[in-house]
């Protein structure tokens, strides 16, 4: 229909857009600027409320506890807002269809590589994960390189990265990141070489779906930007609740668990404590944004970095309710294998931190 | 027609049924409005992640909860 006549009311349409994206851009920028404005003063507005409106000791603990509450709280919600925003962005330009297009046939270990990358930026909901197995498989993905997806997706989020930034450092943050995506890549790969295609269900072997790219969606900068204020009320709106109570758990420990008192327990001398904390990580199906502001705590209390890095993947990586959901297209002994194999690579890293830092 | 909702049952797949129906209700159009829950069904319909809204074989939508005006437009 729009084909007949695309001269006139492409350009029409086309200049119209112009101009609403500049509006756009405009108002995207004027809302950075405030938030920037915004940001910095967060942490005199705290101890103003904290100290001066509530009197409480800045020495004290209660006073230590409630201005860390008051100033992490706002403070890790608005990096949120903002990280979640870009981010929705950037996905309006991957859909899971163009990730398996690019990724059908790739050879291994660059696939993983791409594979582990792409799990970042493709928008992806947990509870798709056996649809898009099937789909992944059935249209020619490897085997391990469709586990690099799995792992990354949900491991490397931009949840993770942002609480990691704001409440522990962006040292911390990267190291997440790229040992995050080195987990994902190198499982990924260990999967593939073990060759274990005959453990996926007979119905999905059997399946054959095409690996056509779909109709992509055409969609305009407003479309995106709309995507992304969509992504912001989604998540932000879902998990705030979960910041909240990390922080004030966070908080609590910051203010009155006594310093090195994890040292023993999670410190670098106990070498089990990293199986440990793998372990104890795999039943606790929490999200990023309640795990963080704990692990903060932790590390504060004398915590080794690679024990408690461990701690997190493995929460967010290794969890039972999305291994019961692949068991509707895996047979026990590959889940086995992919549980083992990543929980390989999370010990590694683990290690690899208390031994190095 | 048939339309068809794929989602396992999580929070915006219901979302996107409930926008489906009111929009069916709202247009006044014959329809019938299924829930595929299974993911073979998914996996045959060449869907990769849900929701998404399939109306008379023809996907219009995955991964993402459609809006009302949309659904209206599709309806058409």
């Amino acid at each position: 229909m729009a084909e007949k006549c695309a001269c006139s009311i492409g350009r029409a349409s086309r200049g119209k857009d112009e101009r609403t994206s500049g509006r756009f851009i405009l108002a995207a920028a004027a809302a950075l600027v405030v938030w920037f404005a915004l940001y910095r003063q967060l942490e005199p507005l705290s101890r103003l409320v904290a100290f001066d409106l509530f009197g409480l000791e800045p020495e004290s603990r209660a006073g230590m506890a409630v201005q860390f509450f008051l100033y992490d709280t706002p403070k890790i919600l608005m990096l949120l807002t903002l990280v979640v925003y870009a981010v929705g962005v950037v996905r309006t330009f991957f859909t899971p269809e163009r990730t398996r297009a690019l990724l059908a046939g790739r050879r291994e270990a660059a696939g993983n590589v791409m594979a582990a990358l792409l799990g970042i930026v493709t928008p992806f909901c947990s509870c798709s994960a056996v649809p898009l197995f099937i789909g992944f498989v059935t249209a020619g993905v490897p085997l391990g390189v469709t586990f690099s997806f799995l792992i990354s997706a949900p491991m490397v989020n931009e949840i993770a990265l942002v609480l990691l930034f704001g409440l522990v450092g962006w040292k911390v943050a990267l190291l997440y990141l790229t040992t995050g995506l080195g987990v994902a890549v190198l499982a990924g790969w260990v999967i593939g070489r073990l060759k274990l295609e005959r453990h996926i269900e007979e119905w999905v072997r059997e399946m054959r779906t095409a690996a056509e790219a779909g109709e992509a969606e055409r969609l305009t900068w407003p479309d995106r930007f709309a995507a992304a204020a969509e992504a912001v009320r989604d998540i932000v709106g879902r998990v705030w609740i979960y910041v909240v109570a990390g922080i004030a758990v966070g908080g609590a420990i910051h203010g009155y668990v006594p310093e090195n008192f994890m040292a023993a327990l999670m410190g670098k001398s106990a070498w089990w404590s990293v199986p440990a904390a793998v372990a104890l990580g795999v039943p606790m199906y929490a999200n990023a944004a309640g795990i963080v502001p704990i692990v903060q705590a932790l590390l504060e209390k004398g915590a080794a970095l690679g024990t408690v890095l461990a701690f997190m993947m493995s929460v967010i990586a290794l969890s039972l309710p999305e291994m019961m959901i692949l068991r509707k297209v895996l047979r026990p002994a590959l889940i086995g294998v992919f549980a083992l194999v990543v929980a390989c690579g999370i010990l590694l890293v683990g290690y690899l931190f208390n031994a190095v830092i | 027609m048939e339309i068809k909702i794929c989602g396992p049952g999580c929070a915006s797949c219901e979302k996107a049924e409930r926008i489906v129906r009111e929009a069916v209700a709202e247009a006044g159009v014959e329809a019938e409005v299924k829930k595929v829950t299974d993911f073979a069904d998914m996996a045959r319909l060449g869907v990769l992640s849900t929701p998404a809204v399939v109306i008379g074989g023809e996907t219009k939508c995955v991964g993402r909860v459609p809006k009302k005006e949309e659904v209206l437009e599709w309806l058409k």
